[in-house]
């Protein structure tokens, strides 16, 4: 189909660092250990990288890794700041697209996140040098009255999500423990040795209601990237190729302003989902897994709900039963997630859903896993959707 | 009552372009927004044009202060140090009757006995001799 990205893409490579609160590491070395390992899993050579896309955020630049891999002439680069925290899935579609349009052969996307020891996002909201695109609105209107944290912010629509349709925190905490059962079976799994019950998480402290600390996802440094190539360069390389079968991006309006939209539950992803899924000729019931950026765990549920997986207001009714667990119908954040591995911008859940497609999960394999997608959340709610198939 | 800037020490807008505008009017006891002139339509945060109708034209509507909570977060843990005084605090959407709405804090309640439509009413804290900064409380019948 002209115009189309649908299986003109695969993703080729996967590589991360080990995920830790903490890291003797610069952002640039942890980025070239993701790099290398992603480059090293395709079969290939660093100087056969003739694109590299940054998703955005923290220290490295493009220019950064093609002095380190001796490419002379690099190609392409951009870079996604606009889409927040959703810049690792929209880099995916900015690589298909490179591809497409002939433009490169073999495309890297290195992101590291130091969140642990860096800078904290809540720190960066509010200042325009932090390159956050809502940073003026957090500024001068939420921030003189103590405003400028995400949980803060994403929690308005949690409450107001409760308030309509009745979610509880049982329903929350069920997505929170679920990610932890999920992150015992990874061994790079920053909470693989913590286990956590729902009372735990019903007894953890307020950070700011209705969020407890187990609704939050960790802060860790560490990082992780993907090898995208087109489907003739796959078949030549080491493993089986997983193809993107379909992929998009939107945002929410306004994109900077939560209070003033329409509804607190249209977001990025609520655009972005159907056009994935035309493009992919698929349904979310068609889905083996999601791995769905969980940021917070209501934000979640509230994607569950706006790429289709269930009508909006039904999310919390959804989780339970087991439906989001390995072994249940809909399994979610196979890897321990954003919740309970490590938070690289569901960068980690590219590499998640590609292990899964490639049947190389080994506990957390999701029996013949053929479709899954990957949902990427930022900012106040821009979204990005992959849909992935063996 | 209105201290000298350095002893306030909360995050203060920056007092410029519109931002000063909107603020400037509160130190003179009014809320106002921007509102096309053409269509109608409010809007906040501020912005140059009319996302309904792409007018350029648009003038500062003062509305009646009156509006009811839409939701909100209570914050416990002290994620900025300058609000540690403050915790526990909610950060409170509140819907102006006129249609727009902003975050504030609502005072004069026990934030966890905040309600979804509870009636409020704007007042204005001159927390500098440069800002006023607009907030609410319950509305008595
Ligand atoms: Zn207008």
């Amino acid at each position: 189909m002209a115009g189309s990205l649908k299986d003109q893409s695969c993703i080729v490579g996967i590589g991360e660092s080990k995920y830790s609160r903490g890291t003797p590491y610069s952002d640039l070395e942890l980025g070239l250990q993701a790099s290398m390992a992603a480059i090293d899993d395709a079969g290939l050579k660093p100087r056969d990288i003739d694109a590299i896309v940054i998703p955005g955020g923290f220290g490295t630049t493009a220019g950064d890794y093609a002095a380190c891999f001796g490419i002379e002439d690099l190609r392409f680069t951009a870079s996604l700041e606009e889409m927040g925290g959703a810049m690792t899935v929209s880099a995916v579609e900015t690589a298909a697209m490179a591809l497409v349009a002939g433009v490169a052969n073999y495309v890297l996307i290195p992101f590291v996140a130091r969140w642990y020891s860096g800078m904290k996002a809540r720190e960066g909201t509010a200042n325009e040098a932090s390159r956050i695109p809502a940073a003026m609105a957090v500024r001068d209107f939420y921030m003189p009255y103590g405003m400028g944290a995400p949980p803060q912010y994403y929690s308005w629509m949690c409450q107001r999500h409760m308030l309509e349709f009745g979610t509880t925190h049982e329903h929350l905490g069920t997505i929170a423990v679920t990610m932890r059962r999920h992150a015992q079976l990874h061994p790079n799994a920053v909470m693989r040795d913590r286990p956590m019950t729902l009372d735990d998480y019903m007894n953890s402290r307020w950070v700011t209601y209705p969020y407890h600390l187990l609704d939050c996802c960790l802060e860790t440094d560490g990082a992780a990237a993907v090898v995208v190539t087109t489907p003739e360069r796959a078949c030549d390389l080491r493993q089986r190729p997983v193809y993107v079968a379909g992929i998009a991006s939107g945002h929410p309006y306004p994109a900077h302003e939560i209070p003033n939209r329409r509804d607190m539950f249209t977001i990025g992803l609520t655009h972005a989902a159907p056009r994935a899924f035309a493009m992919a000729g698929a349904t979310p019931h068609d889905l083996d897994f999601a791995e769905i950026y969980d940021c917070f765990t209501f934000q979640t549920l509230q994607q569950i709900e706006e790429m289709g997986l269930c009508k909006r207001g039904e999310g919390g009714p959804f989780v339970m039963g087991g439906r989001i667990e390995l072994g249940g119908e809909m399994p979610i954040n196979t890897h321990g997630g954003l919740l309970s591995q490590a938070h690289v911008c569901a960068m980690n859940h590219i590499v998640e859903a590609v292990c899964q497609l490639r049947h190389q999960a080994d506990l957390r394999q999701v029996k013949d896993a053929e479709l899954g997608a990957v949902c990427a959340w930022g900012g106040h709610g821009h979204g990005s959707i992959a849909v992935l198939r063996r | 009552m209105a201290g000298h800037s350095a002893d306030y020490g909360k995050p203060l807008p920056l007092m410029r372009g519109y931002t000063k505008e909107f603020y400037d009017f509160c130190r003179n006891r009014e809320l106002r927004f921007q509102r096309c002139t053409r269509c109608g339509a409010w809007r906040h945060t501020p912005r140059p044009m009319c996302g309904d109708c792409q007018s350029l034209e648009w003038k500062w509507e003062k509305v009646a202060g009156r509006g009811k909570v839409y939701t909100w977060t209570v914050t416990f843990q002290p994620l900025y140090p300058q609000f540690k005084q403050d915790v526990p605090y909610a950060g409170v959407i509140v819907e102006l009757e006129e249609g727009p709405r902003m975050v504030s804090w609502v005072t004069g309640i026990d934030p966890m006995q905040l309600k979804a439509d509870m009636p409020v009413e704007v007042w204005f804290d001159d927390v500098t001799p440069e800002v006023t900064i607009p907030k609410f409380r319950p509305l008595k019948f």
